[in-house]
């Protein structure tokens, strides 16, 4: 009995599934070609760049100073018992650079601008407004998803970088004055033991790889969400989750290839 | 030329699932001519528009738009197709951060170079035809019902269509802002030299501005003429539709009620017509 109800249920399941991937990956292709037809507005893109970028900023600011600070606390108790708190510096830069930086920068731009995103286009489907964009002769994907799409693409990476350069002050905040690690061995630390190329860049490479796909996600859930404000309400809701755990399972895959 | 009808519709089926939206529907649009669709909500109305339009594609039939067939063109014609083509959206789908004059201004930007002097000028122009050239500097959340229909109207025929889709162009809106948006759709027509599908269930609003009609009713054409021979129609169908009545062919009483209904002692008379 118990066969009768799971395997069809599955191929349901796949049969449903499948096709959205397939929809979903044609639409992350039609977005991310835009650029170079001529239907693609670098002024719209600049503005979302922006427009993404603030709309996270203070968030980001904040999250990224107690995130350091908590660092310097935690590193602190773990260094001390080997007499090592000269290496804090260390600690708590690679922590941010490799790690921290780009998943939580993540985690809250699929928050904050990612379910924006969402209820925005969603939003616009509901109101027929991207409906009459088509009836214009105007290509949704390239006017209003592709600048949003490269928009995230770039705006993640900024943040992740003022991220990293807040929380390495709030760590540092906490471990000079107020843990008494001397300062020169904090930034003499880091600097001899950071690297650019293995530390900085595949941080950001990271960046851009989570910016990419919470975009994509963000924007995916609103053209695709049920055009009523119920189905908008939970796209928006499906759009954080959904980029929330990819984020988490990408950094996985990525830290395990770049290691 | 100018005899071939700007849209020729055959043998039109197109059906979601198992349900027939539209079975075997064939009409035509004369050049210059406001064409009228009418027919019960649910019926398969919009979807034609959308037919007409290259948004869906029919499960047999053929449309023509300007002898093109929306289905089966590259996207590309298609969009330079729709570059001659104006819809009016039943909720106006104004794009609401933008002001009165860039959404008019929306599709003209979007296809042409045109001097900022210029554009200005064809803005207002059609923001003064639709009698909203002072509001141009509004956005959409200021305006009240009647003037977005207005401002989508303006938007929808500022690139000089050849062909106006309308879609429940009266709905929602008071009884001034529905001859306003008549009256509209007459003039416009006529100063273009365009032709228009308004797809309707107002009855009254309809027949006063279009030169021929169609009525719709299960996915089929059960009635068509010009509004005076629709009047004077013996369809049974068509007459409960145009007088409103409430019972008739098409049955107060939801089918699947039949047993509530008679438990709770209502006649369903129409029922008995039906099945005789």
């Amino acid at each position: 009995m118990k066969e009768d109800f799971l395997i069809p249920s599955i191929g349901r399941t796949i049969r449903e599934t499948v096709p959205r991937i397939g929809m979903a990956t044609r639409f992350l292709a039609g977005s991310l070609t835009a650029p170079i037809r001529r239907d693609f507005s670098f002024r719209q893109w600049l503005r979302q760049v922006f427009g993404l970028g603030v709309l996270s900023l203070a968030l980001m600011v904040v999250a990224a100073f107690f995130t350091g600070m908590v660092l310097g606390f935690q590193g602190y108790y773990a260094l001390v018992r080997f007499g090592a708190t000269s290496a804090l510096g260390t600690l708590i830069a690679l922590s941010l650079l490799r790690e921290l930086g780009p998943v939580l920068t993540a985690l809250l731009f699929a928050g904050r601008a990612g379910s924006a995103l969402t209820a925005e286009i969603g939003s616009m489907k509901a109101t027929e407004q991207l409906d009459a964009m088509e009836m214009m002769a105007v290509n949704p994907l390239a006017w209003v998803v592709a600048p949003r799409l490269w928009g995230g693409i770039f705006a993640v990476p900024i943040l992740c970088v003022i991220f990293d350069l807040v929380g390495i002050f709030g760590g540092y905040l906490v471990s000079v004055p107020i843990l008494g690690v001397d300062g020169g061995t904090f930034w003499a630390q880091m600097q001899a033991n950071v690297s650019f190329h293995g530390d900085i860049v595949n941080g950001l490479i990271k960046a851009v790889c989570f910016g990419l796909v919470v975009t994509w996600i963000a924007t995916w859930q609103g053209f695709s969400a049920h055009p009523t404000a119920e189905g908008v309400g939970s796209a928006t809701t499906r759009s954080v989750v959904m980029a929330s755990l990819t984020v988490l399972g990408l950094d996985f895959i990525l830290t395990a290839l770049l290691f | 030329m100018s005899t071939v009808d700007l849209v020729q519709i055959e043998g039109l089926h197109f059906a979601r699932g198992s349900h027939a939206v539209l079975d075997g529907v064939s009409l035509r649009v004369p050049r210059g001519s406001i064409v009228s669709v009418m027919g019960a909500s649910g019926g398969g109305k919009t979807t034609l528009l959308n037919l007409v339009a290259g948004r869906l594609h029919p499960d047999s039939g053929r449309v023509l738009v300007d002898r093109l067939d929306p289905a089966t063109i590259a996207r590309q014609d298609l969009y330079r197709l729709r570059q001659r083509m104006g819809m009016l959206f039943q909720h106006s789908a104004l794009f609401t951060d933008l002001t009165v004059f860039e959404n008019v201004a929306f599709p003209l930007r979007r296809h042409f170079r045109l001097p900022e002097s210029l554009v200005r000028k064809l803005v207002l122009m059609k923001l003064e035809a639709v009698g909203l050239r002072g509001a141009a500097g509004l956005t959409p959340a200021e305006l009240s019902g009647g003037m977005s229909r207005r401002v989508a109207l303006a938007r929808a025929v500022v690139m000089d269509p050849h062909l106006i889709l309308y879609d429940e162009p009266f709905t929602g809106l008071d009884p001034i802002s529905i001859g306003i948006i008549a009256t509209l759709v007459r003039r416009l027509n006529d100063a273009l030299g365009a032709s228009s599908i308004v797809v309707s269930h107002d009855v009254h609003e309809t027949f006063a501005i279009a030169d021929y009609g169609y009525i719709l009713a299960g996915g089929k054409i059960i009635a068509e003429g010009t509004p005076d021979e629709l009047r004077a129609s013996g369809s049974p169908l068509a007459q409960q539709f145009l007088s409103g009545r409430p019972d008739g062919p098409v049955p107060f009483h939801y089918p699947s009620a039949e047993g509530f209904a008679a438990a709770m002692g209502i006649h369903t008379g129409s029922r008995e017509n039906q099945h005789p």
